[in-house]
């Protein structure tokens, strides 16, 4: 059959994201016009999502290497050092726009691909964290897509059989139109086990595995490079369907492959399909890729060179290996009921040659699509006038403090999240040591008895928004505070950065902000950054989302003494505070709750107390004084000391009294950084005070735990069973 | 410390397996053989697990397809020589749609997944998995973790299975007071687990291999396995019927 090949017009150039001066490097490097399929693969390989071409000059500026780090950006994921000839492989990834199209089948798509660029370097998943935002479910549209994307991710997670263990759930209006959904995956690996997604030599076989071909999800990455509108939902077309069962059969079978060393390279076929996956593992080897595309597997009829080409149907892997291994290769897919697919081999060339009912599609030179992709011209950056200098104060009054802390625990935002994890089978592969509810997960590590992982993935648009600096540089401070409440050691970084439109000015300047902070932040704490995701273009037409980067940190457990809960443990268990002095509540969520705006100053951050602040917990946690930690950040004193008393397996509540050298709005609320609240054993109270006198820190008592009371000295008065009601009536 | 060789069989999609070999072979230092689904039991089993998971990602219905697998033919003649077998969730389902166990598992009465700790209570001694070391109306602290768990059965079969004392696990609070409240799924009669009437197989909803640790919260599961082992060394069930053995 025929089918009518569309010309290249300047409206077809546009559609495709490209502009006119992209165009017209095409058209110099090919020296003709380019095909259809040529156009499309140009299209998808210079998207933002697969070139980071707005975001690369400032990614390069962070930290990527350490002693730790085996493998850092670059790859499917980053890879860490555990000792004992282990490898913690992890990373973060969007699902931003197919989730605000289509949310239950734009999340689990979101988990099934971050699963497989993990097993892609030869570890298995072992946990799953998400850190979703949205706008309040009281509008009938948000609600519609909250549940679509909790459902999502646990009908995808616990299919496949991994743990979701924690995350965040943010509610704020500023994600109404654009939800957030980014989902951070942590394997585990022998270094033997190690898989890279680059090929060695010309000669070898491309192999494709897994699910068939539709037309689902083409263009999905360029999708992801726009913003939405209200024709967004026409584009369904673009949301591709996950299939979970057909997740774990690749899951185990590749594990396999790579036990008996079948395997060169790896690459899972995500954005950009047969095209990003085959040409990136090429390029890296400097090699060619010829392509044939009547090899694959094809369940929709008449497909085209361009959509096979572009096609981001689920659940597909694409190996390089060697021709002599192609038999073993058959017979461990077949195991699983999947079929190796020769769809094409490496060259010495340098091109991609795609062949298609035996014509070539596409003969373009590999590095034109994979490495000198144009820059864009850079945008002027414009640091804003107004909202980051100009803010509303607000405190409140001594007697409203009951009522503000029961509406804020009744809050979407504040409530308990047990409707949600308890949809998400968290005990899987039962390694769950500390599960969801807390503030970081904390997962055994069988094959190294008395060592555990440590994870937490941390946002805060709003600090952020008020200063995207130094709002970044806290923000990878808080995720080394929780670790370091936990008892861990911080070990390295992957990040999610959520923003706007990059030819924005200003979002221009809140991106370049917020990727200085997170360098500085990361080097000052040696927690290196060894991948993540950029998700630009989160806006609608009404607006941007808060700038949001969510920090993915992995740290480690040294001994199971360390483990430290959050809860209270032991009644009389003396509650300290551990920092500097609040000097504000600007940037509190609670504050921004009750009066619908941002309210400021910005946070900022003092790099030596709060490591002088890190080193205290440490050392009084190993040297065994400390029966709960957790640090103070969003929601203030008031919300730590609520969540420590909420989730006290012994019913235990708090009576203490505020600082008095802080005014009660601040004391309450900030959330200034380098902060924790300890609960330390009476027997213990003197050796905590003298280790924190050594070190120079801050360290007040503020009451004790107490059964089944809430109160606040002259503010609040409760019992737990009245801070519990408003906290679980949304179950 | 007795022994048994425990086989873990695994389905395209099983997830729990890995859990339950370790269990058994780390924690209670079992002999443990992973068994794929197109092969048969091999001849020196004790004890056969058929674990959690997705099996064949629940097409059709939970389990329906597992119990059309081929190692199903081989279980169920373990099943007819008296061997100690355990169905864990999606293995209960498959051997309720092997028509091995009575009753079917429907949806929550919440509509939703649930994963969380439960309270269950030891309604009888009289099957393998809880002969030993465990009283009536001892509790257990046990995960769940399932979307279809609704324990069904027509009332007059309910009434049957109840006085014939095939009912081994309910669902019951922290007392041991079997309550609507603690019941997780709307499983009639708060039935967490059922055995067949020689009290060899039983089906359960929780996960006993996930309370396997204090570290993971406790380890009331390793009960059910000990009884188990206890089981096959006191009566050894004629050890492997002859057509059992691997083809």
């Amino acid at each position: 059959m025929s089918v009518a090949v569309p010309s290249i017009t300047p409206e077809v150039i546009e559609q495709h994201g490209l502009t006119s001066a992209e165009y017209q490097t095409i058209l110099d490097q090919l020296g003709r016009e380019p095909t259809i399929a040529e156009l499309g693969v140009y299209s998808v390989m210079w998207s933002e999502h697969c070139s980071y071409k707005h975001s690369r000059r400032h990614l390069a500026t962070l930290p990527t290497s350490g002693d730790r780090v085996l493998h850092g950006p670059g790859e499917n994921a980053g890879v860490i050092d555990l000792g004992n000839q282990l490898a913690c492989v992890f990373k973060i990834e969007s699902h931003n726009h197919p989730s605000a199209v289509e949310p239950h089948q734009g999340a689990a798509t979101g988990v099934g691909g971050i699963l497989r660029d993990i097993f892609a370097m030869g570890a298995r998943p072992i946990a799953l964290l998400d850190a979703i935002r949205f706008g309040p479910p009281d509008k009938a549209r948000n609600e519609w897509i909250i549940r679509g994307v909790v459902n999502g991710i646990a009908d995808y997670g616990n299919c496949v059989g991994v743990p979701t263990v924690g995350g965040e759930f943010c509610i704020d209006d500023a994600y109404s139109d654009n939800c957030l959904v980014n989902v951070m995956c942590v394997g585990v690996a022998r270094h033997d086990e190690l898989m890279t997604a680059r090929a060695e030599k010309a000669g070898d076989l491309l192999v494709y595995y897994g699910g068939s071909t539709g037309r689902d999800g083409v263009h999905g990455a360029t999708f992801a490079s726009m913003e939405l509108t209200d024709e967004s939902a026409d584009n369904r077309s673009s949301v591709q369907v996950g299939d979970p069962f057909m997740e774990k059969l690749i899951l185990e079978s590749t594990l396999e492959l790579i036990e008996h060393n079948l395997l060169v390279a790896l690459q899972d076929m995500g954005a950009a399909g047969l095209t990003c996956s085959s040409t990136e593992m090429a390029d890296k080897a400097g090699l060619g890729v010829d392509l044939d595309l009547d090899a694959v597997p094809q369940r929709a009829r008449n497909l085209s060179a361009y959509e096979l080409l572009l096609s981001e149907s689920q659940e597909r892997m694409l190996a390089v290996i060697s021709p002599d291994k192609l038999e073993q290769v058959r017979a461990v897919l077949k195991k699983w009921d999947l079929n190796a697919h020769v769809v094409g081999a490496t060259t010495n060339t340098g091109r991609l040659v795609v062949r298609h009912h035996r014509e070539v599609e596409v003969d373009v030179p590999l590095d034109s699509i994979c490495s000198s992709i144009p820059a864009p011209a850079p945008v002027a950056s414009a640091p804003p006038t107004s909202h980051t200098r100009h803010f509303t104060s607000v405190t409140i009054a001594d007697k409203e403090w009951q009522a503000a802390l029961l509406d804020a625990l009744a809050s979407p935002h504040f409530a308990s999240k047990r409707w949600i994890y308890e949809q998400y089978d968290h005990d899987v592969q039962t390694n769950t040591v500390v599960g969801p509810g807390a503030g970081v997960a904390v997962l055994r590590l069988r094959q190294t008895p008395n060592r555990f992982l440590a994870v937490t993935c941390d946002g805060n648009g709003i600090w952020v928004a008020l200063d995207p600096y130094e709002g970044t540089r806290a923000l990878v401070t808080e995720a080394a505070r929780n670790l370091i409440a936990a008892g861990a050691v911080p070990l390295a970084v992957t990040n999610n950065l959520n923003f706007g439109n990059p030819r924005d000015g200003e979002i221009a300047w809140q991106f370049a902000e917020s990727v200085r902070g997170l360098a500085d932040a990361c080097r000052a704490l040696d927690t290196p950054v060894t991948g993540g995701n950029v998700s630009f273009y989160n806006e609608s037409p009404r607006m941007a989302v808060f700038p949001t980067p969510v920090i993915g940190m992995v740290g480690v457990i040294e001994d199971r003494a360390h483990i430290t809960p959050a809860s209270l443990q032991h009644e009389g268990d003396a509650l300290y505070l551990v920092g500097p002095r609040a000097t504000h509540a600007g940037a509190s969520k609670i504050l921004r709750d009750r009066v619908g705006e941002l309210v400021g100053p910005a946070i900022s951050l003092d790099m030596d107390a709060e490591q002088a602040s890190h080193a205290l917990v440490r050392d009084v946690i190993r040297a065994g004084l400390i029966a709960s930690a957790t640090d103070i950040s969003e929601g203030g004193l008031l919300i730590a000391l609520a969540e420590m008393s909420l989730c006290s397996p012994k019913n235990l509540g708090i009576e203490i009294s505020l600082p008095g050298d802080e005014d009660t709005t601040p004391s309450l609320l900030s959330e200034e950084p380098s902060r924790f609240i300890l609960a330390c054993p009476i027997e213990h109270e003197e050796a905590l005070c003298e280790h924190a006198h050594r070190a120079g820190v801050r360290c007040v008592r503020l009451g004790a735990a107490e059964r089944n009371d809430f109160h606040i000295t002259g503010l609040i008065d409760l019992n737990l069973a009245q801070l519990r009601e408003p906290w679980e009536r949304g179950q | 410390m007795t022994h048994a060789t425990f086989a873990v069989v695994v389905f395209p999609g099983s997830n729990c397996d890995r859990d339950c070999v370790h269990a058994l072979r780390d924690e209670l230092q079992q002999r443990v053989v992973e068994v794929w689904h197109r092969d048969a039991i091999p001849a020196n089993v004790d004890c056969i697990v058929i674990p959690g998971g997705f099996s064949y990602g629940d097409a059709l219905r939970a389990g329906a397809l597992a119990a059309l697998s081929p190692v199903m033919g081989s279980v169920k003649r373990f099943a007819d020589a008296g061997a100690p077998i355990i169905g864990i969730c999606n293995g209960f389902q498959a051997l309720l749609e092997a028509k091995l166990l009575p009753g079917a598992l429907l949806r929550n009465r919440s509509l939703r997944f649930r994963c969380k700790r439960v309270h269950v209570r030891i309604e009888t001694t009289a099957c393998a998995f809880t002969s030993s070391g465990l009283s009536i109306h001892d509790s257990l602290s046990l995960p769940i973790a399932h979307g279809f768990g609704a324990y069904h059965l027509p009332k007059d079969q309910l009434a049957h299975l109840e006085s014939s004392g095939q009912i081994v696990l309910r669902y019951c609070d922290s007392t041991s007071a079997v309550t609507d409240g603690a019941n997780p799924n709307g499983s009639v009669n708060n039935i967490a687990g059922v055995m067949n009437a020689q009290g060899n197989m039983l089906g359960l909803m929780p996960h006993p291999e996930r309370a396997s640790s204090e570290l993971l919260g406790g380890a009331d599961g390793l009960k059910l396995f000990r009884a188990a082992i206890q089981s096959v060394s006191n009566t050894p069930f004629a050890n492997a019927p002859a057509d059992g053995a691997p083809a």
